[in-house]
């Protein structure tokens, strides 16, 4: 958990590095190495490091639009999908999905774009398992500003009614863009919404991505076991902006200095060395994520631009015909008069 | 294009309803898969409130046909989910009116999982829905919308207009790799309390057989006019046909079967034959089907075109009394009005 935690923060940080480049002086959105907006999810590290500890290549895992710290616990390929962020043909999408579309069928990961459309796929992903008599469990993550959704509320529903091996994961980070929660819900314990699905529901109050271990070892649990859905909910903390280049003028520099203060991975830190953990066992662990960060990044900017023809691929498993040839004939045998 | 080497509706020594010859090869291909299953709202104990399902939980039980709560994005999401890890859901949205409630599932999650996967995940699905008017359900319950999805990259859209056509475009539909729409018209299923015009009740083949996408049928061959439709209006475009003959003018009347992939090419054949093209369409008006065509045919014949015309509902939600339904709807004497205004 400590070492994919590391690796999501100094990813997050690195990449917040390489988006910045050639977006300085003046922020325009389109320029520089990484195309298009990116949502970075420092401070979110402990609920993905927490729960996907207790996955399986084959359990599935549906993100939000802030995906990398997911796609990290989950084992998602970091160099494919650093290539995909940048946008080069040999990412995990050939450069057509981007940061907030990352699929990896080998570790049954996917993302959406839209807040709470991954909940229903990922229903349907413990649906397929629980027809095909596997034990593989599917994890929902969602933010706390996507509670409301009907997306999430009618998987909520479906899951119970099915009794489905689905857990849904709300990081809560307290902030949906510009909205805070308290103006966003008046539930302040988003796992109570549970209660009217008849569904499990725990809040992990804190940070602590042993708590979080341990809820979603019951949770995972009982998915696996057959014994229905859970819904957890996570505070967690968002260190940056809602997207890179978000000014953050809607929130106020001590919110922003609580965030930073509040650090799930010093804190792990804390844990490990009271339990033992050399001091230098956490420096090695934190080196070896270092490198392979800088790794997967060095390798995904040496890769190939996508062949613009290729923006036409993939829209279908089997390619349809596109727009008809004109077809040949002598022009001159028309003259638009009588046929 | 050619057509495909399939068994012939005429030798079959029965005939079908629609809605029978739909369930007839979903039925095979569950016998075939475990991983195809139904799921939908009322499609297990009712037997789709169109029978599009009509008995087949009595064959293969509720973990097979699945009745699920009224919660369109759930279960359609669901179905994609399922879709994802490599089974055939054959999911039902009961009338297309009400895919504005799961929309995101369907075309932003749904239609863009190959292309925003580069490729690396499909989303094997049917989402069957029912479409058109006729019986006065008014606005929100009678629309046909075959434009909407068809505009909608990463989705093949089918809509079958006899027994026949339906049931070889399901079997191709569940065996397709990619998510296909498959829009049935309800006035066509056969159904007791909405009875069919005759037509779509055709001689259907025991064995299974796929009718392939992209492939326009040539309902009636003629020389005169081109008339290019699809779903209930092939009907009524062949009555017309068969009114103007009466009066010496020979009619070609082309049934698309899918709109994507869309059979340009026997549109484009027919209308260098002929010079004239009429798009009859129940769906609205503007930036639809009947423009699409129109545009195609522009693009690829536009040296042979005469006259161009279409026959379509009007930009208007659709009505619900009787008289202002009947003017909503494109007719067959609406049809014959087209082709002889083209004529002119």
């Amino acid at each position: 958990m400590y070492e994919e935690m590391v690796t999501a923060r100094y990813y997050e940080e690195r990449l917040q590095e390489e988006y910045l480049e050639g977006k300085q002086p003046a922020f325009d959105i389109s320029a520089g190495p990484i195309p298009g907006e990116l949502h970075l999810a420092a401070g979110q590290e402990a609920s993905a490091a927490g729960v996907c500890a207790h996955l399986r290549d084959t359990d599935t895992v549906t993100a939000p639009h802030r995906p990398h710290h997911v796609a990290i616990s989950k084992g998602v390929d970091l160099k494919r999908m650093t290539a995909e962020i940048f946008g080069r043909e040999t990412g995990l999408s050939k450069g057509k999905g981007g940061h907030m579309h990352l699929y990896d069928p080998d570790m049954n990961f996917a993302c959406s774009g839209i807040i709470a459309q991954g909940c229903p796929p990922a229903v349907g992903a413990a649906l397929a398992a629980k027809k095909r008599n596997t034990d593989d469990v599917a994890v929902a993550f969602l933010g706390e500003g996507a509670i409301s959704q009907g997306g999430f509320l009618e998987s909520l529903n479906l899951a119970a009614v099915q009794d489905l091996p689905v857990v849904f994961v709300i990081e809560d980070n307290d902030w949906a863009i510009s909205m805070p929660k308290a103006r966003v819900t008046d539930v302040e314990d988003g796992s109570r919404r549970a209660g009217g699905f008849d569904v499990r529901g725990e809040r992990i109050d804190s940070d602590d991505a042993v708590a979080v271990y341990e809820a979603a070892e019951t949770a995972v649990g009982r998915a696996r076991d057959g014994n229905g859905p859970t819904l957890l909910e996570v505070q967690v903390h968002r260190r940056m902006g809602h997207f890179m280049g978000d000014p953050e003028a809607y929130r106020s520099d001590a919110d922003v200095e609580a965030a930073q203060e509040r650090d799930s991975i010093e804190r792990l830190a804390d844990r490990l060395r009271e339990h033992g953990v050399e001091g230098d066992d956490l420096e090695e662990i934190r080196e070896r994520a270092h490198d392979r960060v800088d790794e997967a990044i060095e390798w995904a900017k040496e890769q190939p631009q996508p062949d613009p023809e290729d923006a036409y691929e993939d829209v279908f498993t089997d390619a349809l015909e596109g727009w008809p040839e004109r077809p040949e004939r002598e022009l001159a045998a028309t003259d638009g008069g009588e046929r | 294009m050619a057509q495909a080497d399939v068994p012939d509706p005429d030798a079959a020594g029965r005939e079908l309803t629609m809605s029978r010859a739909m369930v007839e090869a979903i039925a095979h291909e569950m016998n075939e898969s475990r991983d195809v299953f139904v799921m939908g709202e009322d499609v297990a104990d009712y037997g789709g409130i169109f029978d599009s399902t009509q008995g087949l939980l009595e064959e293969f039980g509720h973990d097979r046909v699945m009745d699920v709560p009224i919660s369109e994005t759930g279960f359609i999401g669901a179905g994609l989910g399922a879709a994802m890890q490599g089974m055939r859901p054959i999911v039902e949205l009961m009338f297309a009116d009400f895919f504005g409630v799961a929309m995101d599932q369907i075309y932003n999650n749904m239609a863009k999982t190959a292309y925003m996967s580069g490729g690396s995940v499909s989303a094997p699905m049917v989402l069957m829905t029912a479409v058109g008017g006729t019986y006065n359900d008014a606005a929100q319950h009678s629309q046909t919308l075959y434009g909407t999805f068809a505009h909608l990259p990463g989705m093949k859209v089918v809509v079958p207009s006899t027994a026949y056509d339906a049931k070889g475009l399901m079997h191709a539909a569940i065996r397709d790799d990619d998510p296909v729409v498959y829009m049935f018209h309800k006035r066509l299923m056969g159904l007791a309390w909405m009875p069919a015009p005759e037509g779509p009740k055709t001689g259907v083949p025991e064995e299974p057989y796929e009718i392939p996408f992209g492939e326009a049928d040539v309902k009636r061959e003629g020389d005169d006019t081109t008339i290019v439709t699809l779903g209930l209006h092939v009907h009524r475009a062949l009555e017309a046909a068969a009114d103007l003959a009466d009066d010496g003018i020979d009619a070609e009347v082309i049934d698309l079967r899918t709109l994507v992939p869309l059979d340009t090419e026997t549109v484009l054949e027919s209308v260098q034959k002929t010079g004239r093209l009429v798009v009859v369409d129940e769906d609205y008006r503007s930036y639809g089907v009947s423009g699409e065509l129109i545009a195609r045919a522009t693009e690829g014949a536009l040296e042979d075109l005469e006259a161009v015309e279409r026959v379509t509902a009007p930009d208007t939600p659709v009505p619900y009394a009787r008289p202002l339904e009947e003017e909503f709807q494109p007719s067959a004497a609406d049809i014959v009005a087209a082709v002889e205004s083209v004529r002119e």
